[in-house]
């Protein structure tokens, strides 16, 4: 019995061995006819009119899809595109532009902010959008816990004392403080209107079926793969979206992204290697998009620690820096030297100010000023994953290192996973380390309070930066609703900042996206997540 | 047999108790409070102390433990802290997607292995024993993530034969119901979304079949020239046997039993979860499951899918410890 069966089993091995060689070899065969016309497999018919269809393949999946609870890009980046913010970013810039809201006044005094709905738009549950829908909102983010709506306790947290419906298209905003960037702040992808109706319908599941008035509908998500978004046929502007279904797949590694991208599984990717741009741009079939750039990649030094407690010497590490061979290497020449810790096109930006130059020399002096003629060691911490600002940590670390030990300083590279790297540099635990910031609303307020205000350290200001002049400095800028003051309040702030020297800010990067040639009408929006209303595929 | 059998399977209930155990501490081993984990930048100390309470921390560890194989044993294994989904209901996708991947793997590895090293036994220091060791040994020490990578690069992009990535065409999805893609491909008649199916199966298969196919030649080669080098088997040649059936019946069935070992511990292995494979062809399978986990700390997904994955390591133990048994009658009376 047991013989019979062992002589069964190898007989069906082999058996099966020889079909599967038949079948991958005819497999071969049979696919040159579909992958002869990319995307003919899908069509069906013949190729007349180009398919509607755009897959983008990004780096990771989304958390969630309730934007208001999401605090990453990934998620952000779908739910730009099904649901709509009262007041709009420009295509490719953060002016305001009328979004839900078509216009909008505030008091002088800036306590109180009233907005003019758009009139005939619905969410794609067929639910009316309104005045009620908008107070349903806030009223849901102002109800639920901090650890619920981050964003908006962040934000608007305390600031926003009642949100009243004036009429069936007007809604006023009471604010018990002036809030300099609260237009900006409505702009940002966690304060998108959603139907009040469906988030009642769905509860707790609201993440996983999000429905708002954006050009596009949700209908799938398939977690760690894909969402499926498709247009939203009674979109309230004219001929948009121009897509028909808009795929978005995770495809976690940059290269193999690429791959997909050369073979035409997948249309649009971002998050490309900068070491990849020389391929793609010499392939006719693809071309290369860049954000505009609204980040900041640093070495952030943290105050509190030994040798780099003095302010010396972070100038002389400052000075150490050769930014402009980093930009080469590492950054295909797509991105700009940074002097301050926000990028060129926050209004406030202190361009007067002269940055630290390359000057080992300098840098040495500063050292041995500040009794460290012998240079010291200190921990340099590597980012263990890609971002945009930040292509490849661990080379870029060994760069430092090098410019380091030039000037005597003994740095040795570190790295932990990723959760644990940002837990641990928070808590003060790194000397210095890197990292980076993209922009949320174009505002300045969303670099030096966030990163570099004292009421930031525990979360975002990881450098343990204090200074209380910058503090004042930063309170007085978010509370003055005069534009033109609070600038000038910010490049008092940057002026300061930059004689601490709490970091060594390094570059503003262009992050680079790619495509298919035949994509058209895409712009790359500078706070990372797209809206893809107007791409079409020729 | 029979008592056999449940003999082994009564062993497995000490074994899952331990491994229940292991994890239970494990978690419990990462530095810092859960609580603190969980609430990130919102924590208080009154949320804290709420968290800790709703989630029964604020107990005795033992009274913790019980809790949590109670509700095991109902099939409760919590749910994820980042989708807020019951565990239990969004593993099956992942696990499914992983073993399809496994079993194409392990069934290339296993036919193109065992066939290998019976070869080259056969023909021992011929030009295809050195060739195919030579390659054993290049395959066991290739990355992973490289021959993926070479795999999309000559296979996609150079001959365009196969895709790149993914589990189906994006643009003309599978209609899921058990999640195996090839089964429900099959059952739906839809014969040209199951072709696309291996097609996308194909590269990312044979990566991860690489190195337990080249364990498995190795070992089956070893094993099967001690066998031939045995009494009984020149006995058979002396009496005239073909060469074919001396080496495909009498030898393999005594040499099988290390090959038996090395397939059960490599297709346990490849279904804790290829994370490298599963990245690079962007496969959404449980490896990659539990490394997003561990990237969110999402600890009840980590804690059960650790669980999981050892469950089905011990499940394809005892398996391979009951094929023994068939194969060898012998192994049952010890």
């Amino acid at each position: 019995m047991a013989k019979r069966s062992w002589l069964w089993f190898i007989s069906a091995l082999l058996v099966l061995s020889i079909v599967l060689a038949g079948c991958t070899g005819g497999d071969d065969k049979e696919e040159e006819k579909p992958t002869d016309d990319p995307g003919d497999v899908t069509t069906e018919e013949p190729a007349e009119e180009t398919p509607q269809v755009l897959v983008f393949g990004r780096g990771g999946d989304s958390v969630s899809l309730d934007p208001s609870q999401a605090t990453d890009g990934e998620s952000f980046k779908v739910t730009k595109n099904v649901f709509e913010t009262l007041i709009e970013f420009g295509e490719q810039d953060t002016e305001l532009h009328p979004g839900l809201a078509t216009e909008w006044s505030n008091t002088e005094d800036g306590l109180q902010y009233t907005l003019k709905l758009r009139e005939g738009v619905t969410f794609h549950d067929g639910t009316p959008f309104n005045a009620e829908a908008v107070v349903f909102n806030f009223e849901r983010w102002k109800g639920g816990s901090k650890e619920q709506f981050y964003y908006y306790n962040s934000q608007f947290g305390e600031v926003i004392s009642e949100v009243v419906a004036d009429d069936e298209y007007t809604v006023t905003f009471k604010l018990t403080r002036p809030l300099a960037p609260f237009y900006k702040n409505l702009a940002m992808s966690p304060f998108a209107i959603a139907s009040p109706a469906a988030i009642e319908q769905f509860g707790d599941k609201f993440n996983e079926n999000p429905v708002g008035t954006g050009p596009f509908v949700f209908k799938e998500w398939k977690r760690n793969d894909r969402i499926t978004i498709e247009k939203n046929p009674n979109y309230w502007e004219e001929g948009l979206p121009k897509l028909d279904t808009v795929i978005f797949r995770a495809i976690p590694d940059n290269s193999a992204r690429v791959n997909a991208l050369a073979t035409g599984e997948v249309d649009l990717i971002d998050g490309v290697n900068y070491s990849d741009v020389p391929t793609i741009e010499g392939n006719s079939e693809l071309q290369m998009f860049y954000r505009p750039s609204m980040n900041v990649a640093y070495v952030g030094l943290t105050n509190t620690r030994g040798p780099l407690q003095n302010k010396l010497v972070r100038q002389a590490l400052n000075y150490a820096v050769d930014k402009a061979s980093i930009i080469d290497a590492f950054y295909a020449g797509a991105a700009e030297p940074a002097k301050n810790p926000m990028p060129p096109v926050i209004a406030g930006y202190n361009d007067a100010l002269e940055g630290y130059e390359y000057n080992p020399e300098k840098a040495k002096e500063l050292l041995a000023e500040a009794g460290f003629e012998d240079g010291f060691e200190m921990e340099l911490w590597a980012m263990p994953v890609a971002r945009p600002y930040m292509p490849d940590g661990q080379k870029v670390a060994e760069a430092l290192q090098a410019n380091f030990a030039a000037v005597g300083v003994n740095a040795k590279i570190t790295s932990y996973e990723w959760a644990t790297y940002l837990e641990k540099a928070r808590n003060g635990e790194a000397d210095s380390f890197l990292l980076g910031w993209t922009g949320d609303n174009g505002d300045a307020d969303n670099f030096l309070y966030v990163l570099l205000d004292q009421d930031s350290i525990g979360s975002n200001n990881y450098a343990q930066y204090q200074n209380q002049a910058v503090h004042d400095l930063l309170v007085e800028a978010q509370s003055t609703p005069d534009q033109a003051k609070r600038e000038e309040l910010y490049k008092q702030a940057q002026e300061l900042i930059h004689e601490d020297a709490p970091w060594i800010p390094l570059v503003h990067s262009n992050p680079a996206l790619a495509g298919k040639a035949g994509i058209s009408g895409f712009k790359a929006h500078p706070t990372g997540s797209d809206v893809l209303a107007t791409v079409e595929m020729k | 047999m029979f008592s056999y059998t449940l003999r082994r399977l009564g062993m497995l209930i000490p074994v899952l108790l331990g491994l229940t155990l292991i994890v239970f501490f494990m978690i419990r081993a990462i530095p810092g409070d859960p609580a603190e984990q969980i609430l990130g930048q919102a924590a208080t100390k009154e949320a804290i102390t709420e968290l800790n309470e709703s989630l029964g921390l604020d107990k005795p560890w033992y009274t913790q433990y019980v809790y949590y194989v109670g509700d095991l044993l109902t099939g409760d294994l919590g749910e994820s802290l980042r989708t807020k989904s019951a565990i239990s209901e969004e593993i099956w996708p992942y696990l499914a997607a992983t073993m399809e991947l496994t079993f194409c793997a392990m069934f290339i590895a296993i036919v193109i292995g065992v066939n290998a090293g019976i070869i080259s036994a056969w023909f021992q220091r011929s030009w295809f024993d050195y060739t195919a060791m030579l390659l054993a040994l290049i395959g066991v020490s290739m990355p992973i993530f490289w021959l993926g990578l070479m795999e999309q690069w000559i296979f996609s992009i150079q001959l365009d034969w196969l895709p790149t990535s993914g589990r189906e065409d994006v643009r003309n999805p599978v209609e899921a119901i058990t999640h195996l893609f090839l089964i429900d491909t099959a059952i739906q008649g839809e014969w040209a979304q199951f072709q696309t199916t291996i097609k996308h199966l194909i590269l990312p298969s044979v990566a991860l079949a690489t190195i337990p196919m080249a364990i498995i030649a190795r070992i089956t080669r070893s094993s099967m020239l001690e066998v031939m080098k045995s009494d009984y088997i020149r006995t058979a040649h002396a009496k005239g046997l073909r060469m074919f059936f001396v080496v495909y019946k009498h030898s393999l069935k005594n040499a099988v039993i290390p090959v038996l070992t090395i397939i059960g511990l490599q297709t346990g292995l490849l279904l804790g979860g290829a994370i490298l494979t599963e990245t690079i062809f962007s496969w959404p399978g449980i490896g990659r499951y539990i490394f997003e986990a561990i990237n969110f700390r999402d600890y009840p997904v980590i804690q059960s899918g650790i669980l999981i994955v050892a469950i089905i390591f011990v499940t394809i133990n005892l398996i391979v410890d009951l094929l023994y048994a068939v194969i060898d009658p012998r192994i049952k009376y010890r």
